[in-house]
This record gives C-alpha cells, sequence and structure tokens, in this order.
C-alpha cells in the first residue's frame, strides 16, 4: 500500500473540501471492506482517504409507511438487516443483503459503499485496468476467462458486471440516491446513477471525484410485493452469480405493474422491461414467471464462457417472481 | 525380551478408544504458536519479488533502490540475470525490512527486464499442448483387444479435473535466524527432521548447524516437505542482517501461485463388459499437467484390476507453479477416472453399480471381501436400497436426487522413526522424538502407546517432538506417521518396562519375566497384593534416568500397509441452475489397528471436507493470454463452508481382520473418493454425467444441455 494522507471530516461540507477534483487525488473511506484491498493490490492509490464514519448525519435510518425510507449512506448492511420495518416491508432488499453471507462484512460493509464498490473483474483486480486490456489496448475479457463476466449490456468496452446486490433491489423500489458535492446537492433515479464505463479512467457511477452519495431514498412499499433470488453456488460466503430483484404491485393474483432488475449479469444493474411487460397484466404462475424469465434475457449475448449465465438469469427472474407473489418468503 | 506386538483388544487401556487431542486446549484458546505466529526479538520482515510473466528470460536486475531504502536491512537475490522463469510467481528477489510495509515498497522498487518467452498455462487440451507435452508411460496387460471383442456392452467417455492447490490456512514460509554460525529455522514443515540435510547445500555450512523447531503447523497437506526457496533466502538475509530473525511467510496470493498444486487430469476411457457386468477391458488415453515437471501417471484403472487393459499417458511441462505431494498423490486422479467410468458402464448395463461391483469383486485384489464388507455397510448407512434409481431422477420439480459409490486404496505402513522414551527415578516418562503433529493428533498418539504399554494414564508421558535435536522420524507424508511413530513408541516402551521389571523384581522376589504392568501398578502377573507403585518401581533406578531408544522398522507385527475405504454420497442437484449440494457423505474405512478412534475419524471427517471442496468448487483458474492465475485469493478460488458440507457419516472397520494388520495410517486414502462419489452422485441424479470436476453451475447445466434440454 502506498503512503497516503489521511483525513476524518465530521461534517460534509469538511469532508467534500477534503476530496479532489481528480479520481487519484482522494478516495471516500466508508467501512473500507472494498477500498483497502484495492489499496493493498495497488489498483486504486489514492493521495489522501478521507474518511466519513465520523459524519452523523450520514448514518441512521428513518421515515414512516407513507413517506418511505431513508437511508444513511453509513448504514451497514447488518444495519439495514436488523431494522425492524424492513423484513416486512422491504423484502426484496433484505434478501439482498441477506445474500451477502460475510457477518464480518455486513458488520463492516455500508449500503453507500455497496452502491460504490469496484468491479470484481478478475483481469481489474489483477491491474489490467478498469476494462482489462494488455499493454496494446488489446481487451483481455473477451478471449480470456470471463466466466463470471457480462451477458447483457456487453456491447461495449466494458464486459464486467456490477457488484452490487443492493442496487438491483432498490431499483427495483425506484429508490433514489442523494449526492452532495461541491456544487451543492443533486438527487438522481439510481436506476440513473450507474453506467457503464467506456474508458478505464471513468467510474461506474455517476459521481464526480468531490462528491458524496449521503443517502438513499426508497418510497413506501407497503402494498407491494418484493423478493430477490440470488443465484449463489456456495451457502458460504460466495459472489452471486446473478440475482434478481422484483417489486410486483398485485391485485389479487394479477401484476398491475412491475419492476425487475438483474444484478451481476451487466456492467450495471439490469431493469429488463422486458420481463416486466412479460408480466404485466397477468396472473403469476410458474408459466408466466418462466415467461417473464424469458423475456429478461432475450437480448443476452454470451461471452466465450458464461453462457451458462443466461439460463441463471431467466431462472432468477422466474423463481424471483415466484417467490414475491408468495409475499417474499421462502 | 520383550515380545513386540500390540496388546490383545482385552487388555486395551487408551488404544483404539476415543480420546480428545491433548492440544485441543492450547489451539482453541490461541495459546498454541504456529511458526507464523512467532515475532521474536528484533524481527525483521521479508518480502519477495515475484516474476509477473509465466516464462521469460531475466535480462537485468537493479535492486540499488531498494537498497537505499531506510528500513531496508537486506537484499538478496534469489534468481539472477539469465535465469529462466518457468512460472508467474517465481522467485527474483528477497529483501528484509524493518516492518512489512517497508519490505513491500522495497520490492516494489527493484527493476528487472525480462525477455518474455511463450508459455503454456492451460491444459484441458493434449492438443494445444505442442512441445511441451511428453509421452510417460505405455502399458499393455492381458490382449485389451480381444477383451473388447467379447464385450458386448462399451462404454466411452472423456473425464477431466483441473489442477488444485493445497490452500493450507497457515501459508508456507519461515522465520530463520543465526546464533554465531548455527542456524535456527521455525519453518512451517512435515519434515522436521529432514529439513537441516535439505538446507545444509544451499547454505553451505554442515547440517549438523542447523536447528529445525515447531510446535504446530497448519495444515500441508503434502506441500511442506523441504525448506522453500523463500527459507533458503530468509536464511541469507538473516546473514546478511547480521543474524537478526527474518520472517517469510507467504502472502495469500503467492500461497495459491508457488506453493504447491495437485496436478490435473484428462482421460479418454473405453471400457466393456459381458451383458451379465463381468468386466472384459479397459483402454485409457490420459494426460495431465502439474508445472514444468509435468504430472504422474495416475494408476488406471483404480483398484479394479480388469483383466485386459491399455493404457498411454502423456504429461505436459506447462508454465504454472510446480506441482507437489498432494494427499494421495496420483490416486484422486485415477479413482475419479475410473469411478465415473464404471458408473457410466453400469448405466449402460442397467445395472445397480453396487451390484455391478459386487459382481467384479473377483477383480478387487487381496482385500476384496474387506471392500465388499465395507461396501454393504456404506450400502446400509446411505439407504442405498431404498434411495438408489436407475440413471435420472424421475420425481418432478426441478431439485434431483441421486446416489453414488466409490471405493479406494493406499499403502501407510510406518515409516522410519527413532523414539527415545525417557525415565526418571521420580516416575515421570517422557517420550522425544523429531516428529511433527500436523494438526492429527500425533502428540496424542505417542501419549496413548506409550500410556497403554506402561499402564500409566495419559497425562503421565510428556510428548517433546517438533525439534530435530529429538531422535529423527520421518516425514509426515504418504499416511506413514502413525504407523511409524506407534511402533518405535511401542517397542522403546516395551523394552523400558523390561528395565523396570528387572529393577523392580528383586523387591517383589519375582523374576522379571513373572511382572506385569497394569493400572499405574508394577505387579506379579495376576497378584495385586505383590505390587509396587510405579514411582516406586522407577525409584529403584537410583539416581539417574534411562533412555531407551525404541525404532522403526522393527521387530515384531506392529505396523503393515494396504488399506481400502468405500464412500457412498446423497446430493440434491438443482437442474435450472446446475447448483449441487450436499445431502450426506458416507465413509467406511479400514486402516488396521487403530490408535485413536475420534482423530482417527476425525481424519476421514478432514477428508470429506476437503472433498466437498475440490468436487464442487476449487480450481486453479490459468489465464493463457497474461500467464496469469487469476483466482489467487479466498474469493474465487473457492471453498466449502460450513452450510456447503452436508451430513458426514464416517464408520472405521475395526476387531478381527482388522487390528491383526498392525498400525497403518489414515491420513491420505479416506481423500481420495469424495471426487468421484459426488460426481457419481450427481450422475445419478440427473441422468447425465458431468465430465468434468469441479461440479460448477456452468459444468453441470453444460452436461444437462447435452442430454437434450432440461
Ligand atoms: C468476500 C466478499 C464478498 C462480498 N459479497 C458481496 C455480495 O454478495 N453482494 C454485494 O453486494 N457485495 C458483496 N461484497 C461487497 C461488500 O458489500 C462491499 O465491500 C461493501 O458493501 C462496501 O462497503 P464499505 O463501506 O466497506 O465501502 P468501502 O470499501 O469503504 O468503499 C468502497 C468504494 O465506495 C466508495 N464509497 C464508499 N462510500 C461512499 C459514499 N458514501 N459516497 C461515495 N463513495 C463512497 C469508496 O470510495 C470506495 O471506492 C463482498 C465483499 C467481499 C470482500
Amino acid at each position: 500500500m502506498n503512503a497516503f494522507e489521511y483525513a476524518s471530516p465530521t461534517t460534509k461540507e469538511q469532508a467534500v473540501k477534503l476530496l479532489g477534483n481528480s479520481w487519484t487525488e482522494a478516495e471516500v473511506l466508508a467501512g473500507g471492506t472494498d477500498l483497502l484491498s484495492l489499496m493493498k493490490d495497488h489498483i486504486v492509490e489514492p493521495k489522501r482517504l478521507v474518511n466519513i464514519k465520523s459524519i452523523k448525519e450520514l448514518g441512521g435510518i428513518a421515515g414512516t409507511a407513507k413517506s418511505g425510507l431513508r437511508i444513511g449512506a453509513l448504514v451497514t448492511i447488518q444495519e439495514l438487516l436488523d431494522h425492524p420495518r424492513m423484513r416486512k416491508e422491504y423484502a426484496a432488499l433484505v434478501q439482498a443483503a441477506e445474500g451477502i453471507s460475510s457477518p464480518q462484512i455486513r458488520n463492516m460493509g455500508t449500503i453507500g459503499g455497496d452502491l460504490c464498490q469496484r468491479p470484481r473483474c478478475w483481469y481489474y483486480r489483477a491491474g489490467f485496468g478498469l476494462l482489462g486490456t494488455q499493454e496494446s489496448g488489446e481487451p483481455l475479457v473477451p478471449n480470456g476467462d470471463n466466466r463470471y463476466h457480462a451477458i447483457l449490456g456487453n456491447s461495449g468496452a466494458a464486459l464486467f458486471v456490477n457488484p452490487s446486490s443492493l442496487a438491483p433491489a432498490l431499483i427495483a423500489m425506484n429508490a433514489r440516491v442523494k449526492i452532495y458535492g461541491a456544487k451543492g446537492q443533486r438527487e438522481v433515479a439510481l436506476e440513473k446513477f450507474f453506467t457503464a464505463p467506456t474508458t478505464g479512467s471513468q467510474r461506474e457511477y455517476d459521481l464526480q471525484p468531490n462528491e458524496l452519495v449521503t443517502e438513499i431514498i426508497v418510497p413506501p412499499l407497503a402494498r407491494a410485493k418484493s423478493a430477490t433470488y440470488e443465484v449463489r453456488q456456495k451457502e458460504a460466503l460466495d459472489w452471486p452469480l446473478t440475482t434478481a430483484s422484483v417489486v410486483l404491485t398485485m391485485t389479487g393474483n394479477t401484476v398491475k405493474a412491475a419492476r425487475i432488475v438483474l444484478g451481476h449479469v451487466a456492467p450495471t444493474p439490469w431493469r429488463s422491461t422486458e420481463a416486466e411487460a412479460a408480466i404485466v397484466g397477468k396472473a403469476v404462475s410458474e408459466a408466466t414467471a418462466e415467461a417473464a424469465g424469458k423475456a429478461a434475457v432475450e437480448k443476452a449475448k454470451a461471452l466465450s464462457k458464461n453462457g451458462y449465465k443466461i439460463q441463471l438469469a431467466k431462472v432468477a427472474v422466474k423463481r424471483a417472481i415466484l417467490l414475491a407473489a408468495k409475499g417474499g418468503t421462502r | 525380551m520383550a515380545e513386540y506386538k500390540w496388546p490383545d483388544a482385552d487388555k486395551r487401556t487408551q488404544i483404539g478408544k476415543r480420546i480428545a487431542r491433548l492440544d485441543g486446549a492450547v489451539k482453541v484458546s490461541g495459546k498454541a504458536k504456529y511458526n507464523s505466529d512467532l515475532n521474536r526479538p528484533g524481527m525483521l520482515h521479508g518480502k519477495v519479488l515475484r516474476s509477473p510473466h509465466a516464462h521469460a528470460k531475466i535480462i537485468s536486475i537493479d535492486t540499488s533502490a531498494a537498497e537505499q531504502m531506510p528500513g531496508v536491512k537486506a537484499v538478496h537475490i534469489i534468481n539472477g540475470v539469465g535465469f529462466e522463469i518457468r512460472w508467474a510467481g517465481e522467485n527474483i528477489v528477497a529483501v528484509a525490512a524493518l516492518d512489512e510495509p517497508t519490505a513491500e515498497d522495497a520490492i516494489r522498487a527493484i527493476k528487472v527486464q525480462y525477455e518474455k518467452l511463450p508459455h503454456l498455462v492451460v491444459d484441458h487440451d493434449l492438443k494445444i499442448a505442442g512441445e511441451w507435452a511428453t509421452p510417460t508411460n505405455e502399458s499393455k496387460k492381458g490382449d485389451y483387444e480381444k477383451g473388447f471383442a467379447e464385450a458386448e456392452v462399451i462404454h466411452e467417455g472423456v473425464y477431466g479435473m483441473p489442477v488444485i492447490t493445497h490452500c493450507c490456512l497457515e501459508p508456507h514460509g519461515s522465520v530463520t535466524e543465526w546464533e554465531d554460525d548455527n542456524l535456527l529455522v521455525h519453518l512451517s514443515t512435515q519434515a522436521v527432521s529432514g529439513i537441516a540435510a535439505q538446507m545444509a547445500t544451499p547454505m553451505e555450512i554442515p547440517a549438523g548447524k542447523i536447528r529445525v523447531k515447531q510446535d504446530h503447523i497448519g495444515g500441508g497437506f503434502g506441500s511442506k516437505f523441504g525448506p522453500d526457496a523463500w527459507d533458503v533466502a530468509g536464511a541469507k538475509l538473516s546473514k546478511k542482517a547480521g543474524g537478526k530473525p527474518v520472517r517469510i511467510f507467504l502472502e495469500r496470493d503467492a500461497e495459491l501461485m508457488v506453493a504447491g498444486t495437485r496436478p490435473s487430469h484428462y482421460a479418454k476411457v473405453k471400457i466393456g463388459a459381458k451383458k451379465d457386468g463381468t468386466l472384459t477391458a479397459w483402454q485409457s488415453e490420459s494426460w495431465g499437467s502439474g508445472g514444468p515437471n509435468g504430472s504422474g501417471s495416475p494408476p488406471l484403472p483404480y483398484v479394479i484390476d480388469i483383466p485386459n487393459q491399455s493404457r498411454k499417458h502423456v504429461s505436459i511441462a506447462n508454465h504454472v507453479g510446480p506441482s507437489r505431494a498432494w494427499r494421495a498423490p496420483n490416486h484422486p486422479q485415477a479413482c475419479f477416472v475410473t469411478m465415473s467410468a464404471l458408473e457410466d458402464l453400469a448405466a449402460k448395463l442397467n445395472m445397480d453399480p453396487l451390484e455391478f461391483v459386487l459382481k467384479n469383486k473377483a477383480l478387487l485384489g487381496t482385500r476384496k471381501d474387506n471392500y465388499a464388507d465395507e461396501l454393504m455397510l456404506a450400502a446400509e448407512k446411505i439407504g442405498w436400497k431404498k434411495t438408489w434409481h436407475p440413471r435420472g431422477d424421475k420425481t418432478p420439480g426441478p431439485i434431483k436426487r441421486g446416489l453414488g459409490l466409490s471405493f479406494h486404496t493406499w499403502g501407510g505402513g510406518g515409516h522410519a522413526s527413532d523414539c527415545d522414551l525417557v525415565i526418571q527415578p521420580d516416575g515421570s516418562v517422557e517420550v522425544r522424538m523429531g516428529t511433527q503433529d500436523l494438526g492429527v493428533g500425533t502428540r496424542t498418539a505417542l501419549a496413548i502407546v506409550a500410556a497403554d504399554t506402561l499402564a500409566l494414564p495419559l497425562e503421565a508421558i510428556k510428548i517433546s517432538i517438533g525439534d530435530n535435536r529429538f531422535p529423527a522420524s520421518g516425514g509426515s507424508g504418504g499416511s506413514t506417521t502413525i504407523g511409524g511413530i506407534s511402533a518405535s513408541t511401542r517397542r522403546a516402551s516395551l523394552d523400558a518396562l523390561d528395565k523396570i521389571f528387572e529393577k523392580a523384581a528383586p523387591t517383589l522376589n519375582a523374576q522379571p519375566a513373572e511382572l506385569e504392568a497394569i493400572g499405574g501398578k508394577i505387579q506379579v502377573k495376576g497378584d495385586a497384593s505383590r505390587s509396587l507403585t510405579w514411582a516406586q518401581a522407577c525409584a529403584k533406578l537410583g539416581a539417574m534416568p534411562i533412555t531407551v531408544r525404541g525404532k522403526n522398522p522393527g521387530p515384531g507385527p506392529l505396523t503393515s500397509q494396504g488399506v481400502g475405504g468405500v464412500q457412498m454420497a446423497d446430493v440434491a442437484v438443482d437442474i435450472e441452475t446446475g447448483i449441487v449440494k450436499i445431502n450426506k457423505i458416507v465413509a467406511v474405512q479400514d486402516c488396521g489397528l487403530i490408535i485413536n478412534l475420534k482423530l482417527t475419524e476425525s481424519q476421514v471427517y478432514g477428508a470429506l471436507i476437503m472433498g466437498v471442496c475440490w468436487a464442487l468448487y476449487e480450481e486453479k483458474i490459468n489465464d493463457q493470454t497474461t500467464g496469469k492465475t487469476l483466482n489467487a485469493n479466498m474469493e474465487f478460488y473457492k471453498l466449502a463452508g460450513i452450510g456447503d458440507i452436508g451430513q458426514l457419516e464416517v464408520h472405521m472397520m475395526t476387531g478381527k481382520g482388522y487390528d491383526e494388520r498392525g498400525v497403518i495410517g489414515i491420513g491420505e486414502p479416506p481423500a481420495v473418493s469424495p471426487g468421484a462419489v459426488i460426481s457419481n452422485a450427481v450422475a445419478n441424479a440427473i441422468g447425465v454425467r458431468v465430465p468434468g470436476l469441479p461440479l460448477t453451475p456452468d459444468r453441470v447445466l453444460a452436461a444437462l444441455e447435452t442430454k437434450g434440454g432440461r
């Protein structure tokens, strides 16, 4: 790890001043569960770390059944799981969080960090740059080992998958993210927050180097049914092969509105309007859920070694819909 | 003269019982110090610069920036200009500094110029191996063409398993330091007595000046028999730094890249039988790799001696970190290929594989009756009769259940071992031996043998091991430790007892030969009224302790070799996701006379757990373009957690037919079958063979695809 300066501001105004104008200057430090490994491996080498854990206003979960929720960026994954309203009203988020099956990570990792964590692409993590390229500029992923890479949204330069399990659930819930920066406060739909970079110096999300995620706003969901289905090989700590989060608004057994978002299949969380269209207006059954799964992967394109993920994505969508319709409990 | 045999069953007071390990408390409380835990006074931290290329020549090395860095105490070039690097991660320069970050900075400041050379780091396809492939073994037995002509049903298949690593929890490494011109090495090793001789040459000092110590080790599995280049480098750095201790333990990525692997194995198999299941012929063309030294040639067909055989093996010498012995070298590979082919043929014959194997019992060698007993017992425990079904679980829904079986063998006779048994006049007893406890319970076993022989409680025996100043005992490999150390200790204890009988006899008015040790006393056989306590008897030694040397090999039937075991697995496969879960594995195993039933079973549990890992998850993924290992971390080099292991049931065969064989090792045999047995259970569940390990969703789904949809 390179030597770095460490700052621990107590307000977001101070924090933003300490952040730099380029990504190489400073990094935000939350739980550190991702950032520190990146630094130890010399993948990210900030000159300054801005620890945000002392900024009180970035913590806490607040809200009512009517107003929805405000989740501070510093809320840990475990705090999400422990919050009394979550399990009942936001099943998809709880199930996504449960998939992060390491108590240590859940206790340290924050929701802001989960959304802003960097891709797990092994070429990126081995020092071949965000997009995984050889010195010649030749991309490594298409001809390399891409078993865990993208099957959707993979026609550009970015072939990694977005690593966040919480993001698809939050996007399915139509969450918004509040950002504070040198130019003040702004708010974006979380769905619009993630981007697929076209060069290795870009980030995978809509943040400037001097901006912070401060909170996540989740609309009320009390009357919707939601679920996340994660395909993960191991019970023990393991990355998902794919996840699907769904939020269904139902009349009886008929779906009136749906939001379906896949995780770990594309460089960004992947909202599938095709799957949504396939299930809206239908009664939920094995057959309609299966059809929605099929629709979700209609445009999927396998790389050389990840064709199996198309099947997994299809099943994840099907099972998430069935799970949600059942009331979100397995 | 003592008669060197094990006590009869009714006379055993400790041997064969379930006894908790003596070092359990220090381990769970964290008091046990592994060598990687050591923090010696003034200790420096070493790091090794490693090659980023899989195959290259070193053109130049410039260490000047590192040498000038404050805090850097010594720099040592391990492989210099002109050296040909043959795997990514190969050692180049070692540095010792005041702390780890400085050492890390220093190796990053070293400039090395490489000339890149073409590399090969994959091995699944023999065609692309080109010049790096060498036929190493071709053999025939009987007339395989005639055998296939006689066959009424023939199966052909291709099977394969990738390179995996040992993944020791405690990485490879050492703390080395000099005391004048004597070298003290705290090494994580499986061979305490054998290290000095191996280090003497590179260190250019007499082996007698090298002291090796190790109290506990965090895993070796065959990968820790010698000092590594980084250990020698550590000793050289220490010398340059005025003798200060230097600690070099591998980082996890290096551990996974360069500290040993199990070679891959792929085989094209043809196997034939008559309609009634009688096996007639075997043909295999296999290949494998494990770094620059290629691969061994697994013994195909495994255990089952099919009458007519033709076998060819090709070894690929490729550019990945070299292989090392991995728990039962060559056997897991041979077992997976053979058991898969047998099961596939049974399916083609429409036979229950259990019946099929029993039908061919005559081919199972000298222990065929043991195998038959073990098969029946395992079948009962897994519920074979009730749960086994012909290939393909027909119950509706995506979760399919299946059963599989496998069997295996191993040698495991005792290695050379010297034991000093020291008895003090106050009755204290100490066993001294230059052996090591690999975490398997060696200390406990030594105490059990001495205590049972001397009729003392376990606590009365002090165990001193893990130091090469004690009498030499073999490295812990090939499952040879328990046979060797129990035999030498039994001989030492029996001889020591004779000495005590001699001293005690006059007081008891008896001949030494009339005495026995029983319940902490020395008494005239069968007459408790004529006895001395152990302490009273030892007091007759006068002022001086006695030291009795016991040896293995030696007289009497205390150890032999050759064991067998059967495993059966019950699995559930989600055919929509390709995810395999273990419901249960049953292991029935023999290993001669058992010294400690609890820790013997514990070895089998450990082997099954390790087996679930490589059957379902483990694979060293190398990237042909960059030559690098892509998953040199614990995120993507996957190991099972507790929730992945399923229910394990272990049954050890004991009593008549087993105990008379003497003590035989157990570490390796149960580690052979898990890949085969889980793969067979999966084939039974889903109706098609997944030809490759590990059984990951991509492989399972691809196999289902070939079957024609799900
Ligand atoms: C072995 C392992 C398995 C995992 N499995 C999963 C999984 O299955 N699903 C999943 O979703 N995650 C998984 N994770 C990731 C884990 O959830 C993240 O590491 C964690 O949530 C990151 O939070 P943190 O607070 O520690 O972030 P940090 O490590 O502190 O930061 C991560 C990144 O986000 C930036 N950042 C953090 N907070 C903010 C903020 N408020 N504003 C702007 N930028 C910010 C940092 O600058 C840094 O770039 C796993 C991690 C590990 C190590």
